[in-house]
């Protein structure tokens, strides 16, 4: 028996049982609901609409074919491949914006034979790749500037190519990689900026800049006054009051001046100030009729009205958590979740385990982009988020998003596959 | 095992969002059920299923009215799309652009999203070929409807017309009628309406975000179909009753033909008519105006709602009453010169009769002889009762004949005719100041008589059954197998004691063979009994009338008969009674020439 034999048969013996079913057990789960959400209940078997599932199942196959092939490669291959899936994936995004299909106002797709492929799906895991490239030495600290310059740059440039593909819900996805750095050492300020930023801005959409100006100016005064030492404390609060009013501008001139009328409009119906059921808030208003109407149990599989009749629009892609709330009601889908966040733990954990920081860097990776589409998605299914187009994850139909997804957990299955055989 | 602060750190931060969303979750799915409701609302569509109104046959069974589908051309504008090929769709609908366009700007105004109707009322052979091609333009589909068509245009007067309910009737039903829903408004269809309108039914279908049907919901246990209406079958031989509108085709008049045994019409013409047809739909309105509008009234229902002086049709009445009250008999005999002279006033005669018996005076229709006959009715009577109270006694029997009060027809605005009560002489002339000789035109059925043809046709059924009838009425039953019902008019007895009636069968033969309406009113070998009138019309030329029963022996048919302004009853409405008796008891015609001339006569 050669060394590679050995080697393969190992890394299978090893791999992440728990992950990998629970990875298997998403895909199958995928491909059921989009069965369902095309289900024409007046059709009988074989005259049955299943175009979508029969493709999902394709892209499925294709998935699990990659994902073998990865667990027979080197480990290290996928860390000298990095650089590489990066640039090429970011050229092709750059690429994709000026000479792409058109689907529903994003420039994301290049038709390739009557499949469409989506740059932007694979420069997730090519940015993952990318970042747990640069910081595979555990030498390399992140409060170094020449390190901090080259992940923005890394981080950016995708961004970029995204928001060129008017696909701004993907471009959000990249702000997930700040957990990343977080957990590498990164100062946490940047992070709870943001959280502070969200806040304000939602203040600021909700009422207006003079209110949420007045919040933070009260909060201020009340501090110093309450402080002992008043000087010191005010010129300290500066260095809040100052940034926060910066913030609040900023999120006014940009919801007046940068955002497109459809954005403005999706935000305005989240935000409950405008109640427009039959124009932006027909998406959120239909996912929530799905949702409320599955009830405890769910009206049971393939028997949804307000998905299978296509009352909420694009549901076998970015709704497709509507045909699961409705049709498995409130127990399928809290244990759907259950399943996602057994995913993301275990991620985590696999990632703390890892022996090198390259890996332990890609779990983080990989779980981060993971988390922000589970958020982002289910969150405007339900109605806490706005209306952003982006996949859930290993469920929604596509084909792009179903094999990148699948890589991603395919290479990290490999790498922690590995790690227990000592192989690597 | 150990973990980094950053790792709890983000694991924290996800189970706090994941626990966001379970709550918002729970609250969706668990707390919140108005989305339930929004749901059903969303895709479960309750269609009203309209029930068939009931068939209305004739007394042979044929179909007089029956149910015919048509096709409403809904649109609902926002799902028409903006590139329609324009041009193709008023070929298919054979409109013009300008009309397309017109009608899309009215509906568009009313609302984008509603369901209007772009073409109302199609029949079923435009529409077979529209909807072959309809397919090509979304937005449009079909709604079908039934409404009334009738096979023979003809007894539009009693069968009545539908149309949609107004507020009030929907006010007034307590919940049956809901917007949309066809009521019966006049005839037969308003009488009968509880009966024929059926049992609304529901059904549940699941539609899709296009508003179409994609299948029933909850398998159709939920669903209640419609009950058709019961079915009508008329007393009314709806071919005689076509063959009479024939004969009074370019006449104004009614023409009214009972069995007397049992009191069922079988004729109920009003002249002037309409198809009935004209009353159906949407152009309903339209036809309304129209025919309310023409100067021959053809709307009014003139054998329930006209009232003529009956004129000598009412000396066989008088003569029973007299008989009844002593004061004729038989071989009585009056005097007649030519006239009837009281004071300065004579009521004049057509010819000097001499001195004729009561069979006589009404086979030759004497004036003075009833003039007499009434005088010692109202005046002279042996009981020695003043004249107001013997003019009561007089009108009582006269109300038994239905003179003077509603015979109880089974359609609405039936007119009580004329025959006041003495209360309205002695309001007029003075409590005790009036005796025969001030309404002594009583005696020969003018002044204060008029009686409808329905009337007319009604005491002549009491004359042929010889004291008794039913009140008239056009239903024999409703529903059909164990569910029919039989309806059968009032019976009345006229109180006339049945050997006075002998005289008067005796008369009414001779008036026919060798009276007034020896002429035209005889048919070989059937016995008719009738009598010619003329009611007086201070508008314009008298009215013919003809009252008549067929065979004397056994009476099958009891016919009224008024010609307006055509002058003597003998002439033209003799002629036309023994036709549609001919017609009924043979059923053909031996006098073709006789047809032919009434058939092509105009008198308008």
């Amino acid at each position: 028996m050669s060394g590679t034999a050995r080697r393969q048969q190992s890394v299978f013996q090893y791999v992440d049982k728990p992950l990998m079913l629970s990875y298997i057990a998403l895909c199958l789960l995928g491909l059921l609901t989009i069965y369902s959400s095309v289900y024409d209940a007046g059709q009988d078997w074989m005259n049955q609409e299943r175009g979508n599932a029969m493709k999902q199942l394709a892209f499925v196959g294709i998935s699990w074919l990659s994902i073998v092939i990865i667990l027979s490669l080197d480990a290290r291959f996928f860390e000298g491949l990095a650089p590489l899936f990066y640039l090429i994936f970011l050229f092709l995004s750059v690429l994709v914006a000026f000479v792409g299909n058109e689907i529903n106002g994003a420039r994301a797709w290049f038709s390739i034979g009557g499949f469409g492929l989506q740059p932007g799906e694979f420069l997730k895991l090519g940015t993952i790749l990318m970042i747990a490239f640069l910081l595979r030495e555990k030498s390399t600290q992140l409060r170094s500037q020449s390190i901090k310059n080259t992940l923005f740059f890394v981080v950016l440039f995708p961004v970029v190519s995204l928001l060129l593909q008017k696909d701004t819900g993907s471009a959000l996805v990249y702000a997930s990689f700040l957990l990343v750095l977080y957990r590498e050492g990164m100062s946490p300020l940047l992070m709870q900026l943001g959280i502070w930023a969200l806040i304000l801005g939602v203040l600021t959409l909700l009422f207006d800049e003079k209110i949420s100006a007045g919040i933070v100016l009260g909060l201020s005064f009340l501090y110093v006054a309450l402080s002992s030492q008043r000087w010191r404390t005010f010129l300290r609060s500066l260095t809040y009051i100052i940034p926060s009013l910066l913030i609040i501008a900023s999120v006014e001139f940009a919801y007046e001046n940068v955002l497109q009328p459809h954005q403005k409009k999706r935000i305005d119906v989240l935000l409950g100030k405008v109640d427009d059921v039959k124009g932006a808030g027909y998406n959120v208003h239909q996912s929530l009729i799905a949702i409320g109407s599955g009830g405890l149990l769910g009206k049971g599989y393939l028997e949804g009205t307000q998905t299978k009749f296509d009352f909420v629009p694009e549901q076998s892609t970015d709704f497709i958590f509507c045909t699961i709330g409705e049709e498995f009601g409130f127990v399928g889908s809290i244990l759907l979740l259950l399943l996602y966040l057994f995913v993301l733990f275990r991620i985590l954990q696999l990632s703390e385990l890892q022996g090198n920081r390259f890996g332990r860097v890609y779990g983080y990776g990989v779980a981060s982009v993971l988390f922000a589409h589970i958020v982002v998605n289910i969150g405007m299914t339900i109605g806490l988020l706005p209306v952003i187009g982006i996949p859930l994850p290993l469920l929604s139909y596509g084909g792009s998003s179903q094999i990148a997804f699948g890589l991603m957990m395919g290479i990290m299955l490999r790498l922690d596959s590995g790690r227990r055989t000592g192989l690597n | 095992m150990k973990f980094s602060e950053e790792q709890r750190v983000l694991q924290i931060s996800i189970i706090v969002v994941f626990g966001i969303f379970a709550l918002r979750l729970f609250y969706l799915q668990i707390i919140d059920d108005s989305y339930e409701i929004w749901s059903r609302q969303n895709s479960v569509r309750r269609e009203i299923v309209y029930p068939a109104r009931g068939v209305i046959f004739d007394r042979n069974r044929e179909r007089v009215v029956v149910n015919r589908p048509i096709y409403n051309l809904m649109v609902v504008p926002r799902q028409v799309k903006t590139d329609m090929d324009t041009a193709a769709f008023c070929r298919l609908l054979g409109i013009e652009r300008k009309t397309f366009e017109e009608r899309m700007n009215q509906i568009v105004r009313h609302s984008r999203f509603k369901p209007s109707i772009f073409a109302a009322q199609i029949s079923v052979e435009e529409f077979a070929a529209i909807q072959e091609g309809l397919f090509e333009f979304p937005g449009f589909y079909a709604e079908s409807r039934a409404v009334r068509y009738y096979p023979r245009p003809v007894a539009g007067h009693l069968l009545g017309y539908t149309g949609e309910v107004n507020d009030k009737d929907i006010d007034a039903s307590s919940g049956y009628y809901l917007p949309g829903d066809y009521i019966g408004i006049a005839g037969l269809e308003k009488t009968y309406e509880p009966y024929m309108r059926g049992l609304r039914g529901i059904r549940y279908r699941y539609v899709d975000v296009h508003n179409r049907v994609v299948g029933s919901y909850k398998d159709g246990t939920l669903d209640s179909g419609a009950t058709p209406g019961h079915e009508l079958e008329l007393s009314i031989d709806i071919k005689l009753q076509e063959y009479a509108e024939q004969l009074m085709r370019n006449k104004r008049g009614s023409v009214v033909a009972i069995e007397p045994e049992s009191g069922e019409i079988l004729v109920m013409v009003s002249a002037p008519g309409y198809d009935p047809n004209l009353m159906v739909g949407k152009a309903r309105t339209r036809h309304y105006k129209v025919l309310s509008r023409d100067s021959l009234k053809p709307l009014f229902n003139r054998p329930i709602q006209a009232q003529y002086p009956p004129g000598s049709i009412f000396k066989p009445f008088q003569a029973l009453v007299a008989q009844q009250l002593g004061v004729v008999n038989p071989s009585t005999r009056y005097p007649c010169g030519g006239g009837y002279r009281m004071g300065s006033h004579t009521v004049k005669c057509t010819h000097v009769h001499g001195a004729l018996d009561l069979t006589e005076s009404i086979q030759f229709s004497c004036n003075p002889y009833y003039c007499w006959t009434f005088k010692n009715v109202i005046d002279h009577h042996s009981s020695g009762s003043p004249p107001s109270k013997m003019y009561e006694t007089w009108r009582d029997y006269m109300d038994q004949f239905a003179f003077g009060r509603r015979t109880g027809i089974d359609i609405p605005n039936e007119t009580k005719g004329v025959l006041p009560r003495n209360a309205y002489f002695d309001r007029y002339h003075g409590k005790g100041r009036w005796r025969a000789n001030t309404i002594i035109s009583l005696s020969i059925g003018q002044g204060e008589i008029a009686l409808s043809p329905l009337q007319m046709a009604t005491s002549m059924s009491a004359v042929a059954n010889g004291g008794w009838y039913y009140a008239p009425h056009l239903v024999r039953s409703v529903g059909s197998g164990d569910d029919k019902r039989h309806f059968r008019g009032k019976k009345f007895e006229t109180g006339i004691d049945k050997p006075y009636f002998a005289v008067v069968h005796e008369a009414l033969q001779r008036v026919v063979d060798a009276g007034t309406a020896t002429a035209y009113g005889k048919i070989e070998g059937i016995t008719v009994c009738g009598k010619t009138g003329t009611a007086q019309n201070p508008h314009g030329k008298d009215h013919a009338v003809f009252v008549c029963y067929a065979p004397r022996e056994n009476p099958k048919i009891a016919v009224a008969v008024i010609v307006e302004n055509a002058g003597f009853g003998g002439v033209w409405a003799a002629p036309i009674a023994s036709l549609l008796i001919e017609k009924y008891l043979k059923g053909e015609i031996k006098r073709p020439e006789l047809e032919k001339r009434l058939l092509e006569t105009n008198i308008l």
